[in-house]
């Protein structure tokens, strides 16, 4: 938990897809996240069917996928950087079927083997995480990240914040990623809400954190904010050297 | 085995089924799962939905015994006339049960997915009906190959928009009925057509397509002086037909239960819908089911020529009981289908939808005693699908 009393101290999660926009991207997006001002990792497995995801997402998704990224070639990628790998968390962020087909055990051995910290699986209950598969998290000593949003009940965010070992991901408003977030009333209501729960976990806000003020907002009253579509749509525009990328990330924490 | 008590309470049918959704439509899901049983069950529901089957669908559908047809293959056939429900298919039984549930659940606002245009027909028609909001996804591909039905949703005051994404079909119309639902969560239902989807949709929709079952054992007594044919023949996409007319009989073993996929260009064609036999194990549109996939857990796109049938899952009850062999599964190409239109239209005067002549093509794959007794359940009737069979049926030298 951070110290609420220090403005911007927020944590940064920077989202990216694998695979985009080229196939071997990541061995050059990783390590300017690690260099920069950033505190999580996040990093997307392309699917056909992404529920979750807003259009962005969606694209790159579908462009990683033609370029020929799949579970074995970033895990092949992520064997490349394993001195950056324990620097900051990475978490992977893929969709329950990708785990399912690829082996449930063996994809978590793959992940202790390359260094994942945690994985976010939006469509996965926690009730059948709880009861089928936390054993083999816990074996692997992987972490895992869910999801609360605004139409969450308290007992169910209460659950969220249990059973997810690594950080709460703290859904802006109900809403496909890339959605931009409201900032009114309801929203603040909300992100009260949630600190005054006093929740033994990281709270980081995403679902359309695309600036300054949006993730001062949530580090005002969470622990952080994650940004996914808007660093996307910066790749996207071909601004990926390292110093293009590090001026991103500038925008979201620097005074 | 006592099939028709599944699910069981987190909604499995052996290891198939569940409630894979994101957390988003955790309170939705949620509230249907606690109260489907209930509302179903209450006499108010049963009252309005029976009244509206009888006096606004046109129920009970004849079951008709095919003379012609049943001389030409050797055995004796009766047609479930489900294409001459309003709107011309089954799918209103469904969207009937569900625009009441909507209005008791107090949301205005309704959405659907369509891949032949049917199902999208059936829930316009229903929001009319009740005068709710009506937003349609479909397909960009199914729109250009049903133009009519598009039309026809139009005409009944639903917004259509494309799903662009994917094969731009039925999945991926349905993968942004389900974004818009994540999206709208507090004020909207979703009114899924097949059954297939979270708990409780399969049993939903299972349940509320069932009278289709029913009405065949009264009918057949009536007519045949015994309840239960030897053999039910469905077409099967997500299942939603095969359901509604199997259902009674799932717990009688004699009745044998016959599912028609869609083969496309031929089970090992690459071209194909054909998915308990090329399917595996998976999640989709949040139910564990059989899917079409790669080894990556990426959803393949699924091929035939209908658009009813294209889907790359199949139903996670009928996962089960294609697992308990409880049902047997067939298939028939786009061409088998194509002759079986042609078929039926000569012999008894009835021209079939697309995904119903799946049903029927399979019929001369079966070895059937003389005497016995084949339900054919008619899904859906065959206007949708005239541009169609113009282009492949080669009308002039017919």
């Amino acid at each position: 938990m951070k110290d609420r009393t220090m403005p911007n101290t927020g944590l940064l999660n920077i989202y990216f897809t694998a695979g985009y926009p080229q196939l071997e991207s990541l061995h050059y997006i990783l390590p300017a996240l690690m260099e920069g001002d950033v505190d999580f990792v996040e990093i997307g497995l392309p699917y056909s069917d992404p529920l979750a995801d807003g259009p962005v997402i969606q694209m790159a998704g579908k462009k990683a996928l033609d370029n020929g990224m799949n579970i074995d070639v970033l895990f092949d990628q992520l064997s490349k950087h394993s001195a950056l790998m324990i620097q900051k968390p990475v978490y992977l962020m893929g969709y329950f079927n990708q785990m399912l087909q690829f082996g449930i055990e063996k994809f978590l051995i793959a992940c202790q083997k390359v260094k994942v910290t945690g994985l976010i699986i939006p469509d996965l209950p926690m009730e059948y995480f709880e009861k089928e598969m936390k054993d083999l998290f816990e074996k692997y000593g992987i972490k895992i990240t869910f999801l609360v949003s605004p139409l969450t009940s308290e007992e169910r965010i209460k659950k969220a914040s249990e059973l997810s070992t690594g950080f709460v991901y703290v859904v802006s408003s109900p809403s496909i990623t890339g959605t931009k977030a409201v900032l009114d009333e309801k929203m603040i209501l909300y992100l009260k809400k949630l600190a005054g729960m006093k929740l033994n976990r990281v709270l980081l806000l995403g679902f359309g954190i695309q600036d300054k003020k949006s993730f001062e907002l949530a580090s005002a009253y969470l622990d952080g904010a994650i940004v996914g579509t808007s660093f996307l749509k910066q790749l996207d525009k071909g601004e990926t050297d390292k110093n293009q990328i590090l001026q991103f990330l500038a925008k979201f924490k620097k005074n | 085995m006592n099939y028709t008590q599944l699910p069981n309470p987190e909604g499995f049918y052996g290891v198939y089924g569940g409630a894979f959704i994101p957390e988003i439509l955790y309170p939705n899901v949620k509230a249907l799962q606690d109260t489907y049983q209930v509302m179903l069950a209450d006499i108010g529901f049963q009252e309005e939905y029976n009244d509206l089957l009888k006096n606004y669908v046109g129920r009970p559908t004849p079951l008709y015994e095919a003379k012609r047809l049943s001389q030409h293959l050797g055995f004796r056939i009766y047609l479930k006339r489900e294409d001459l429900c309003h709107t011309g298919a089954h799918k209103i039984n469904n969207t009937i049960g569900q625009i009441i549930l909507a209005g008791r659940m107090g949301k205005r606002r309704i959405i659907a997915e369509t891949g032949a245009g049917q199902h999208g027909v059936a829930t316009a028609t229903v929001c009319a009906l009740k005068g709710l909001d009506c937003i349609v996804y479909m397909g960009e591909h199914d729109i250009q190959r049903q133009a009519a039905n598009v039309a026809r949703m139009r005409m009944l005051g639903a917004t259509v928009i494309p799903a662009r994404s994917g094969s731009k079909t039925l999945k991926d119309a349905t993968n942004e009925a389900i974004r818009d639902w994540i999206s709208h969560a507090e004020d909207t239902h979703y009114i899924i057509g097949s059954a297939i989807g979270p708990h409780p949709y399969p049993d939903l929709v299972s349940r509320l397509q069932s009278v289709i079952s029913k009405e065949i054992k009264i009918q057949l007594l009536d007519q045949f002086g015994r309840s239960t044919p030897d053999y039910v023949v469905a077409c099967v996409g997500g299942g939603s037909n095969a359901a509604g007319a199997m259902f009674d009989f799932l717990d009688d073993e004699k009745v044998k239960l016959i599912l028609a996929e869609a083969a496309g260009k031929g089970i090992n064609s690459g071209s194909t819908a054909a998915t308990s036999q090329i399917g595996k194990k998976g999640v989709i549109h949040g139910c564990m089911t059989l899917l079409m996939q790669d080894q990556y857990g990426q959803i393949t796109e699924p091929y035939s020529l209908s658009a009813g049938l294209d889907y790359p899952g199949i139903g996670p009850m009928h996962a089960h009981l294609i697992e308990q062999r409880r049902v047997k599964v067939l298939s028939a190409t786009d061409d088998e289908a194509l002759r079986a239109v042609l078929e039926l239209s000569r012999l008894e005067g009835i021209i079939p939808a697309l995904e119903s002549a799946h049903a029927l093509a399979v019929l001369h794959q079966l070895t059937i005693k003389r005497d016995e007794v084949v339900v054919v359940s008619l899904s859906g009737r065959g206007d949708k699908d005239l541009g169609i069979y113009m282009e492949n049926l080669k009308m002039d030298e017919i």
